[in-house]
């Protein structure tokens, strides 16, 4: 076990990201034009990335496995992003959001980080603005904000409901105009199943076109992964069907360690599971809790209809156990209470689990109209998915898997392990500590794309000697046997059990024991399981089709092998993890239902290091220091 | 949620690939639940393939939401089915009766081929934004969000137009193919904005003729795209691209080239 360095520079906390801007070398204009950099993953980490460095004119490949960069899923963000504008008078600033966002990380996240996260934020609303993101605003013509969980501040920018689309069509935009002027190189439907390192350095990737299953190599000078979370590895959650680790576990596969695996957040406010076929949840945004009201029945197994329980029947838990934060409490926190309320038998369904998020009284007060304007979206997909109209009777939720802090560990360039290999948005562990704030996943990969990438691969580049490579090197040969063998297997077992029905059951296993709530009978438990699961399925799915074709059954398998190693981590590190903090919820440390940190032992960064198949990780510490912040038990009483 | 079992009969257009030749092949699904979406009665008819060594029907999906816009085909001849401002991704099967017989088929327009069975190829559309679908604004250029006032109104117009998602239906649903209500969608998104007027010209002639490259019919606003569009686009956003792309010709001014930063 070694040390891990974070590289954070030195000096007073607001200057760090000021002065290493200086200090870094640059890249002379007329030479970037000489340098690739290859950008796997247009969602908003991507896109902006792409855009940011066509830009400033280096040669930039993009590639996602979607039909068109729009599509990412980036698309599906509901409810805002953050800036410390303090646009609403309210005392924000910067360093209130660097406060909220490493209180709500439950101090498991690097300061500095998170000071330049607050930092870029307000600019990072500027440049979306310049581009014709059309934010709410106000009568007067002014941006409007909205409150979200573990804030008391309005800082919140939106899009009706459809803060990610906006964002992700002005990034998405704004790399189209490049492609057009001939920085960027766009190759859709494309999928990366191997980073390629020479001489210690990510020099490029292996992809497979989806259309025709040719693999294909391409060479840079470095290669930026915006690949997403791996939220899918629950089988159910609110993330899209293509979300996959399978990006970042190649490059964990080829040295980069892995961060924090088993810090996944549960958001409170999903819709329900109602059925075995079932292929994802959908969420119902945190933004609804600015206006609705989340309660249970008094009484348990209560089946009379919510309307008729009388109002001093009702627990509006949140309110009662969260006085100050009331139902904006952070996420982590609200989904354990709603867990405990249907643990004890107040779920608002008979055979499942749910509670009330009632709308009532605001619409008492504001008026169906201004419920619909804010929220007409929303509610209107839930009436979809239920066939229950929410202005009339309210909403039923439960928590469900939706974003992973844990990702590919970088350091504060954000550069991977692997020198060259550069991580940025959901797909790497940087800035979320234990539990990420609402609002804050979109803010960050925009910080990353736009404004942190750009300038510290100039200086990676500036920095190192890099020789000229052809993708007929033989680490490209070797890396494409290495896919191509991987794909032969996949199609040659011919089993007996579909694809799916692994990935539902590996789910199941994750969802059980390294889900809301964790022990280390359960862990252990699912670390006998998975083993098992990952043997079976090479030895009996059967992958339908041809290799050389569209075949998005092999996409699948390929996505869910990878699951099936990630899983096996995830538990690791929980079961490492003798301590609760955020999302990370060991059953044993606790005190009185809240989680309990163990400062003295834990105050660090897990990254895992691949030591090659069948062999287990071994773990490497980055030890955490707030120098600006004082550790201390999170409350949101 | 009182979720009922009922059971389908599908007729599903079948087509290996784009050159290969097409043909409906039925099928029965049966309980399916009035809860699952009409993707999910999907997958469980691909699972039930899959067990018995036939190919899986290929569809494009992704957020399963009805925001990325990667669903979509035609179901009884109508984009996306039955319901108005729906994707078929958000289409629960309590929409349907037992015993029903529904003929699924992709969409079909000589711009977008035909990649397999439900699956077809959109990327025109990402060619006509790539024309000028932008406001050109590099990262670090731009002056506070509240410097520029945007009347409600004008932020609202921009917003129900941003609010597209690409998923082809109004090409699909349009007799001659023409992808007017896309390109006018981004048109007047940015368009309505101050920051996107400046370069409203040069966008109005760029995607305009993108989109004729592109081999789409051209529009004879017979509204059906807008009644099909999942997101309720206004037919009045092709009558301001034509407004704009006649304003934009008659001011056509001869361009100096190298003026553009890159
Ligand atoms: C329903 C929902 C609502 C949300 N709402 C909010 C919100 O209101 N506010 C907020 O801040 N956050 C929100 N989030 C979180 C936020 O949306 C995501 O964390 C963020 O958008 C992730 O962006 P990204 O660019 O890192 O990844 P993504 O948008 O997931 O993009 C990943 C990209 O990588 C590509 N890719 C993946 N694997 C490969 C591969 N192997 N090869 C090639 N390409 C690959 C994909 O094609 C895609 O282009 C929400 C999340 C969900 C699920
Ligand atoms: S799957 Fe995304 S819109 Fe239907």
């Amino acid at each position: 076990m070694s040390k891990l360095d974070g590289k954070i520079p030195t000096g007073p906390i607001e200057s760090k990201w000021q002065d290493h801007r200086f200090n870094m070398k640059l890249v002379n204009p007329a030479n970037k034009r000489k340098h690739t950099v290859i950008v796997v993953g247009t969602g908003l980490a991507g896109a902006s990335a792409a855009a940011s460095m066509g830009e400033l004119g280096y040669k930039v490949k993009a590639f996602c496995v979607h039909e068109s960069p729009r599509r990412a899923h980036s698309v599906a963000a509901q409810g805002g992003i953050n800036a410390a504008k303090n646009y609403q008078n309210d005392g924000d600033s910067t360093y209130r959001l660097f406060y909220d966002t490493i209180k709500g990380g439950d101090f498991r996240a690097r300061e500095a980080n998170v000071y330049r996260l607050a930092e870029t934020s307000v600019k990072i609303i500027d440049q979306c603005v310049a581009q014709g993101v059309p934010f709410a605003r106000d009568y007067g013509g002014l941006l409007a904000n909205r409150s979200f969980g573990g804030a008391q501040v309005s800082r919140t920018f939106y899009a009706r409901g459809q803060t990610g689309q906006q964002l992700l069509l002005g990034a998405y935009q704004s790399m189209m105009r490049q492609v057009d002027l001939g920085n960027v190189e766009l190759r859709t439907r494309r999928e990366m199943l191997d980073l390629v390192v020479v001489d210690g350095k990510a020099r490029g990737i292996i992809v497979r076109n989806l259309l025709t299953g040719e693999i294909e190599s391409h060479e840079a000078d470095a290669v930026v992964l915006a690949t997403g979370g791996y939220s899918t590895v629950f089988y159910l959650s609110t993330n899209a069907m293509a979300c996959a680790v399978t990006a970042a576990w190649k490059a964990h596969k080829r040295g980069a360690y892995f961060a924090n695996p088993c810090y996944t957040q549960i958001h409170p406010t999903c819709v329900p599971v109602h059925g075995e076929n079932q292929s994802k949840l959908t969420l119902m945004s945190e933004s609804l809790r600015n206006d609705g009201r989340v309660w249970v029945s008094k009484t348990k197994n209560d089946r009379r209809k919510p309307e008729e329980i009388p109002e001093s029947e009702r627990d509006y838990f949140l309110e009662r156990v969260y006085p100050s934060f009331g139902n904006l409490a952070p996420r982590d926190v609200a989904s354990r209470q709603a867990k405990y309320r249907c643990d004890e038998g107040h779920s608002a369904i008979p055979d499942g689990e749910a509670v009330y998020l009632d709308f009532a009284d605001t619409i008492k007060r504001q008026g169906e109209a201004k419920i619909a304007e804010k929220y007409g979206n929303l509610f209107q997909m839930y009436d979809k998915i239920t066939g229950e109209n929410p202005y009339k009777t309210p909403m039923k939720i439960y928590p469900a898997p939706h974003y992973t802090m844990g990702g590919l560990w970088v350091d504060y360039n954000l550069m991977s392990t692997i020198p060259g290999l550069f991580v940025a948005g959901e797909a790497n562990f940087s800035d979320h500590g234990a539990n990420r704030l609402g609002a804050s996943a979109l803010m960050q990969g925009l910080a990353d794309g736009y404004f942190v990438i750009p300038y510290t691969i100039g200086d990676y580049i500036a920095n190192t000697k890099i020789q000229p490579i052809q993708p007929t090197h033989d680490s490209f040969k070797a890396a494409t046997e290495t896919v191509q063998i991987e794909i032969q297997k996949l199609m040659n077992v011919k089993g007996g059990r579909t694809v799916e029905s692994f990935h539902k059951q590996l789910g199941r296993i994750m969802w059980n024991n390294c889900g809301m709530a964790r022990n280390e009978k359960g862990l252990t438990e699912a670390l006998q399981q998975i083993p098992k699961l990952r043997e079976e399925f090479w030895n009996n799915v059967r992958v339908p089709g041809e290799a050389n074709y569209l075949n998005p059954e092999l996409e699948k398998a390929g996505r869910v092998a990878d699951f099936l190693e990630l899983g096996e981590l995830m538990c690791r590190d929980a079961l490492d993890r003798k301590e609760s903090c955020g999302g990370h919820f060991r059953e044993e440390y606790q005190v009185d239902g809240e989680a309990k940190r163990d400062d003295e032992k834990y105050c660090y960064v897990a990254a895992w290091e691949w030591m090659g198949k069948d062999k287990s990780q071994s773990l490497h510490k980055e030890d955490l220091t707030f120098e600006n912040i004082k550790l201390a038990t999170r409350s949101y009483k | 949620m009182a979720d009922k079992m009922i059971n389908l009969t599908l007729k599903v257009w079948r087509q290996k690939s784009k050159n290969a030749e097409g043909s409906f092949s039925t099928y029965s699904v049966n309980k399916v639940s009035t809860d699952a979406s009409f993707l999910e009665m999907i997958d469980q008819l691909n699972q039930e393939l899959i067990q018995k060594g036939d190919d899986p029907i290929a569809f494009d999906h992704d957020c399963r939401e009805g925001i990325c816009g990667s669903c979509g085909f035609m179901i009884n001849g109508s984009a996306h089915g039955p319901l108005k401002s729906t994707t078929v991704c958000q289409l629960h099967m309590r929409n349907f009766s037992d015993g029903e017989v529904l003929t699924v088929e992709p969409w079909r327009s000589s711009a977008f081929p035909l990649i397999k069975d439900l699956m077809v190829d959109r990327t025109a559309f990402d060619r006509i934004v790539k024309s000028g679908g932008y406001i050109s604004v590099n990262a670090g250029n731009a002056p506070d969000g509240n410097a520029v006032l945007v009347p409600k109104p004008d932020a609202d117009e921009a917003f129900a137009n941003a609010a597209c998602i690409g998923c082809g239906a109004c090409v699909a649903s349009c007799k001659n193919g023409s992808a007017a209500l896309f390109t006018s969608a981004k048109l007047v998104h940015l368009s309505s904005l101050p920051q996107g007027k400046v370069e409203g010209d040069k966008r109005a002639l760029n995607m305009v003729a993108q989109m004729d490259q592109e081999g789409f019919g051209a529009c004879s606003t017979t509204g059906s795209c807008s009644a099909a569009c999942p997101k309720d686009i206004s037919l009045v956003s092709i009558a301001k691209l034509n407004r704009a792309f006649l304003k934009a010709s008659l001011n056509k001014k001869p361009e100096v080239k190298g003026g553009e930063a890159g």
